[in-house]
């Protein structure tokens, strides 16, 4: 992810209604949604937004219905007219551009994917994938050059010649995305993609979008009410509120490890963190032996300095080699011997940082030694306890209802049906 | 009661006649054109009809009707216009079916630009349904006579009726069918960059095709209905030979040539519904 900006978006509004310039000034008062529409018949679509969308970043907008994220994303192209503030396409404003700019903008630099596809029922899968190219003007040859590769590029070989209505919804998706990615835009606008999609091809198609993201790089602005599908596919997400404004913009990490607000929080505490919480955040930087340097005296020293059993062993590039026991390097010490080589224990769990936590519980309950942080490239980053671990789970678990002893369980259900009937007894005699 | 003398406020039929008046006064030469190209379109269908041996169109239509709908009703069609020929009605048929074409081909040619207008905006969708109600609703017969008075008796009143009887529906069913084309396919059309003219005949007019095409039939079936009433203005063709059966009390003449109509009605019903619903594939 490079840190150039694609689009920039400042103070946007879009206010819906008869007068929307009338909106304004009960606005600034802080009025609620509700009450500026009894008051003007306005209604404020998009309450101040700003945010800023890097190259080649996949950011989320999420917000429930009525959060304005539709019309947020229709104002990025333009297909609804923001009514104040500026959003700069490579420092252009697109509010600001004529017709045939803003014709350019949608033809060569954005491409909209719909959430029922909005694919044409007339025509063909290939005709349906060409049309973008078409409208801009392509001669028929190139177009179809282009539309067959975007057409294998989202797995729909050999349907060239289908209909729209012959495919199923997830099928039929790939093709929007195929029309989308024919143009080869430098933005991609999804609104709710994948949510007109029963859960299973939703899930498949989140995880295509991720590979196809990791190979094309395009920067991808992705509108959801669904806050896994948001913290799946985000490198940021802007959460939105039910009044139009902007809450919290953040990592998927930030944004659960710190919401920024009541409303973030509420809607944050149901997710299971340890899918999102990766490695990286409960890791910490423990020191390490590095051979052939150090040898046992370094090693014994340094677990006792920091009251551990164990101490990972990396070479000279820090390419991580294995770990030593204490009890083995005091008998090397004692023998006077040098290498640790020979001692070396390679039976421990290794992840990467960017592994989710979930994936190393399993690991965490059995392991003997803390699990080693690694890059790709075999170099040690760190260790992750294997308290912590269990621990942050553990935290998540409390939320949830906690399983009950069986023996507690028959008890307290007996206690209650006593309750009950007793109760039902009082009722009885009442009467 | 009696005191009362039943009288009108506003004469509007005083007012209605003047303009006709004033119109075949001062418009001459503009109906004399009409008249012409009208007549001339007319003459082109009919003799385009008449020219073919009966046996030969006979069989055209039939294949026709196979192709476009089904092989049933590609039956029907030779066994029914063999019928009409049988029964002597053959060049009154045809005269029939060279006035609907004429009146079918302008109605559309007017009425799918206006639905087009009217699907596209709200304000002229009003002011032409207010019409349309008007010239559906109004009996028949009020607009044949100014018609006869600018064209004359003949085929041209009866095409010029015909036509504006038979247009409400396919101004109405393009406009809804416009109207109804999915939000999404227009957005998606708008987001790739389209323009009004790429947008209506790329996505808008295709996919609104079925319902288009409904409006279609409808307008054939009443612009059918039409040219029977129009024989009485000595539009000519079975409408004729109906009026005939009436005024002379031929009771065989009168019911023969219902019989062709119905033929005729049933032939071009089935071929445009199924060119509607092929199109919906």
């Amino acid at each position: 992810m490079s840190e150039k900006s694609r689009i920039k978006v400042e103070n946007l509004y879009k206010i819906f209604g008869p007068n929307p310039q009338k909106a304004f000034p009960l606005i600034e008062k802080g009025l609620e949604r509700s009450d500026i529409l009894a008051k003007t018949g306005n209604v404020v679509a998009v309450r101040g937004v700003s945010f800023d969308i890097k190259e080649k970043e996949t950011f989320v907008i999420m917000g429930l219905s009525g959060s304005g994220k539709s019309t947020l994303i229709r104002c990025l192209n333009r297909l609804i007219k923001a009514t104040r503030g500026a959003i700069y396409i490579d420092g252009k404003d697109i509010l600001k551009m004529d017709k045939e700019e803003l014709r350019q903008v949608r033809r060569y630099t954005m491409s909209m994917v719909f959430q029922h596809f909005g694919l044409l029922p007339h025509r063909n899968i290939v005709d349906n994938v060409e049309y973008g190219l078409e409208l801009g003007g392509m001669n028929k040859k190139e177009r179809l050059e282009k539309a067959l590769s975007a057409i294998e590029l989202v797995g729909l070989k050999g349907y060239e010649n289908s209909f729209p209505h012959e495919l199923s919804g997830g099928m039929q998706q790939r093709v929007g995305l195929a029309r989308a990615l024919a143009n080869d835009p430098e933005v991609l606008l999804m609104d709710e993609a994948f949510s007109a999609l029963d859960p299973l091809i939703r899930a498949q198609m989140q995880d295509e979008l991720l590979e196809l993201q990791a190979k094309m790089h395009k920067t991808i602005v992705f509108i959801t009410h669904d806050l896994d599908e948001a913290l799946k596919l985000g490198d940021r997400i802007l959460i939105l509120g039910p009044d139009g404004t902007a809450r919290q913009l953040g990592t998927p990490e930030e944004i659960l490890s710190n919401p920024a607000d009541d409303y973030v929080a509420r809607f944050v505490e149901k997710v299971d963190k340890t899918k999102v919480i990766t490695v990286a955040s409960l890791m910490r930087k423990a020191p390490v032996i590095t051979i052939p340097r150090e040898g046992p005296g370094a090693a014994s020293r340094a677990m006792e300095n920091n009251k551990t059993s164990s101490i990972y062993v990396v070479d000279s590039d820090r390419h991580l080699k294995g770990l030593v026991r204490i009890d083995d390097t005091v008998k090397l010490y004692r023998k006077k011997e040098r290498d640790l080589e020979p001692v070396l224990v390679k039976d421990f769990y290794s992840a990467y940082e960017d592994t989710p936590i979930a994936d190393l519980l399993g690991v965490a309950l059995t392991a003997k030694y803390p699990i080693a942080v690694i890059d790709k490239d075999f170099r040690y980053k760190g260790l992750v306890d294997r308290a912590t671990i269990i621990n942050e789970v553990q935290e998540d678990a409390e939320n949830l209802e906690s399983p009950m002893h069986f023996t507690q369980m028959e008890e307290s259900i007996s206690s209650k049906t006593r309750e009950t009937a007793s109760h039902e007894e009082a009722e009885a005699s009442g009467e | 009661m009696d005191s009362v003398s039943l009288h009108k406020i506003f004469d509007i039929g005083g007012v209605f006649e003047a303009i006709i008046e004033w119109l075949t006064l001062n418009l001459d030469a503009f109906f004399d054109f009409i008249t012409q190209g009208i007549n001339g379109l007319l003459n082109g269908f009919y003799h385009a009809l008449v020219f073919p041996h009966p046996f030969i169109m006979m069989v055209l239509f039939a294949v026709l009707a196979w192709w476009i709908a089904k092989k049933g009703v590609g039956i029907f069609t030779l066994a029914g216009f063999f019928l009409i020929y049988a029964m002597n009605l053959w060049d009154a048929t045809m005269e029939t079916l060279a006035l609907v074409i004429t009146s079918v081909v302008i109605a559309l040619v007017i009425s799918i630009p206006i639905g087009i207008w009217a699907s596209k905006s709200d304000a002229a969708e009003q002011i032409i349904r207010a019409i349309l109600d008007f010239m559906q609703t109004l009996p028949a017969f009020v607009y044949l006579i100014p018609a006869v008075l600018f064209f004359q008796l003949g085929p041209v009143p009866g095409v010029v009726a015909t036509l504006i009887f038979s247009m409400p529906p396919s101004v109405r069913l393009t406009s809804l069918g416009i109207r109804q084309v999915p939000k999404e396919i227009k957005e998606a059309s708008r987001s790739f960059g389209a323009t009004n003219w790429q947008m209506l005949i790329k996505a808008e007019l295709p996919v609104a095709m079925p319902t288009i095409m409904a409006g279609v039939n409808q307008t054939i079936m009443l612009a059918l209905s039409m040219v029977v009433i129009a024989g009485m203005i000595g539009a000519g063709g079975l409408g004729n030979e109906v009026l005939k059966g009436i005024t002379q009390l031929k009771i065989d003449l009168g019911f023969e040539s219902g019989i062709a109509i119905v033929i005729l009605a049933i032939f071009l019903d089935r071929v445009t519904q199924a060119l509607g619903a092929n199109r919906k594939a």
